[in-house]
């Protein structure tokens, strides 16, 4: 086997193990437990009540703007990795772009502060 | 044929072995993890915990999942059923998968990859999906909406999980898990690094919805949050998949900040206790501290946690990513 298939093969294979394990879980349990569904138990559970409206419905757009913010800050994340780990070869030159990288997201981070982007009550 | 024997199959079962004999512990641990955080919290609010079934109540958890194995699967009609059954396929096997790195001992990982960290940080990444493709699918209200909650809480924390993890890479210089525990064989990062190594728990337990950041499942007003409309085995992956993310987590702080293998000091008596036996105990250390908080604090609102996320530790750990790399440039002690 190459070299990149013996390290990478286990991976594979737990990944194909845990996903058998789980159907099959899900799927035996579902042929040993008696099945009786009726129109009330599959409803949708509220409270008690009947469901008013359907749940795909608009929701608070600042879940949106988390889910923007989450992505540059993972991004800057993704790029700091390499550069941790090839600190020791980059030297002076490497650590102050990093440095000034990182000072136009902290500009960019500030703003959305001040913006209230980050407010929730 | 002999060569297919030899270079494939025999290397593939000695796999499968290697995995089952991960999996296997891990699932009695995850088992038993539930009956330890009943005792410990009956322990610390003068309760007995669970004691009836078999001896101090030991069988407890095996009960628990008889009942769950026999009860009956319920598909609720507005759900989205293939999406409704992926989604706790998927979260247990992100649980799973990610062990597949951990080193319990020097060279005793499934995976010794070159970018264990990273791969350890993007399967712990992906769980948001299991999360966010439950309340979706379940087309009802309080899942959908603990969903939102969940995965918004989830990626906030992840951010500064990131700085962090970068903050020990600067000290260690490598994404391989070994690497990072045998870089700790003078100090372990709880020490020089104790600002982050406090954060990192903090994280984790956001990370994992765990008290008291549980506001997903938020009992008094989400009534489970995003697993509301699942039953039997379906819910009972979803339980699991946490606990063994609980499990995964600990072992990543023990890894990053608790020296994983190494004993606390290299001294005789100390020496003489194998590797994994100081690992499971450092997890289990931490574990306790979870159910510690649990049964302690108070449940956060919605608007402190993000305050407490975006506002204090992403700027915070920010600055130490800054701090750190100054320090070791300035004195020269980036490791090559």
């Amino acid at each position: 086997m190459n070299e990149l298939l013996a390290e990478y093969l286990p991976i594979l294979i737990f990944i194909g193990l845990a996903l058998g394990l789980a159907v099959v879980m899900v799927v035996a349990s579902y042929l040993v437990a008696r099945q009786r569904p009726d129109t009330e138990k599959v409803s949708s559970y509220e409270c008690g009540f009947e469901a008013f409206d359907d749940a795909r419905s608009k929701f608070d757009v600042r879940f949106y703007l988390v889910a923007i913010l989450f992505i540059i800050f993972d991004l800057e994340v993704a790029f700091l990795f390499p550069w941790a780990v090839s600190l020791g070869e980059i030297g002076m030159f490497g650590f102050w772009s990093m440095m000034i990288f990182l000072g136009l997201l902290t500009i960019g981070f500030v703003y959305e502060w001040k913006k209230g982007a980050l407010e929730w009550e | 044929m002999e060569e297919f024997l030899t270079g494939y199959a025999l290397p593939v079962g000695i796999i499968l072995a290697q995995i089952l004999a991960i999996v296997v512990p891990l699932l009695v641990a995850v088992a038993y993890l539930t009956y330890a955080e009943r005792k410990v919290i009956g322990a610390i609010q003068l309760r007995q915990g669970p004691n009836v079934v078999g001896p101090f109540g030991l069988l407890q958890p095996l009960a628990d999942g008889a009942k769950l194995f026999f009860k009956e699967t319920i598909l609720p009609s507005g759900a989205n059923r293939v999406v409704f059954l992926l989604a706790p396929v998927l979260t247990f096997s992100l649980a799973m998968v990610a062990w597949a790195v951990i080193p319990v001992n020097e060279g005793w990982a499934i995976a010794d990859i070159n970018v264990g960290i990273l791969f350890l940080f993007a399967i712990s990444s992906l769980g948001v999906y299991g999360v966010i493709m439950a309340g979706w699918a379940s087309n009802s209200k309080y899942p959908f909406l603990g969903a939102l909650r969940s995965a918004a809480q989830m990626v906030s924390y992840e951010v500064s999980m990131g700085f962090v993890i970068i903050t020990v890479l600067l000290c260690v210089g490598s994404l391989n898990l070994t690497d990072i525990v045998l870089a700790q064989e003078t100090v372990w990062f709880a020490i020089p690094l104790l600002p982050m190594f406090v954060i990192f728990f903090i994280s984790t337990l956001a990370e994992t919805n765990r008290a008291p950041f549980d506001l997903p499942e938020g009992e008094s007003e989400l009534v489970a949050g995003y697993f509301v409309e699942y039953s039997a085995m379906s819910f009972a992956l979803f339980f699991l998949g946490e606990y063994a993310n609980m499990i995964l987590m600990s072992a990543m702080t023990t890894i990053l900040f608790l020296g994983g293998w190494l004993p606390p000091l290299d001294i005789a008596p100390l020496t003489w206790i194998p590797g994994p036996i100081w690992f499971a105990l450092k997890v289990a250390l931490v574990l306790f501290c979870f159910l510690w908080v649990r049964a302690t604090f108070p449940r956060y609102r919605y608007d402190q946690l993000m305050r407490l996320g975006w506002k204090v530790f992403l700027p915070f750990t920010l600055i130490w990513v800054v701090l750190t790399a100054g320090v070791l440039v300035a004195f020269d002690w980036v490791p090559k």
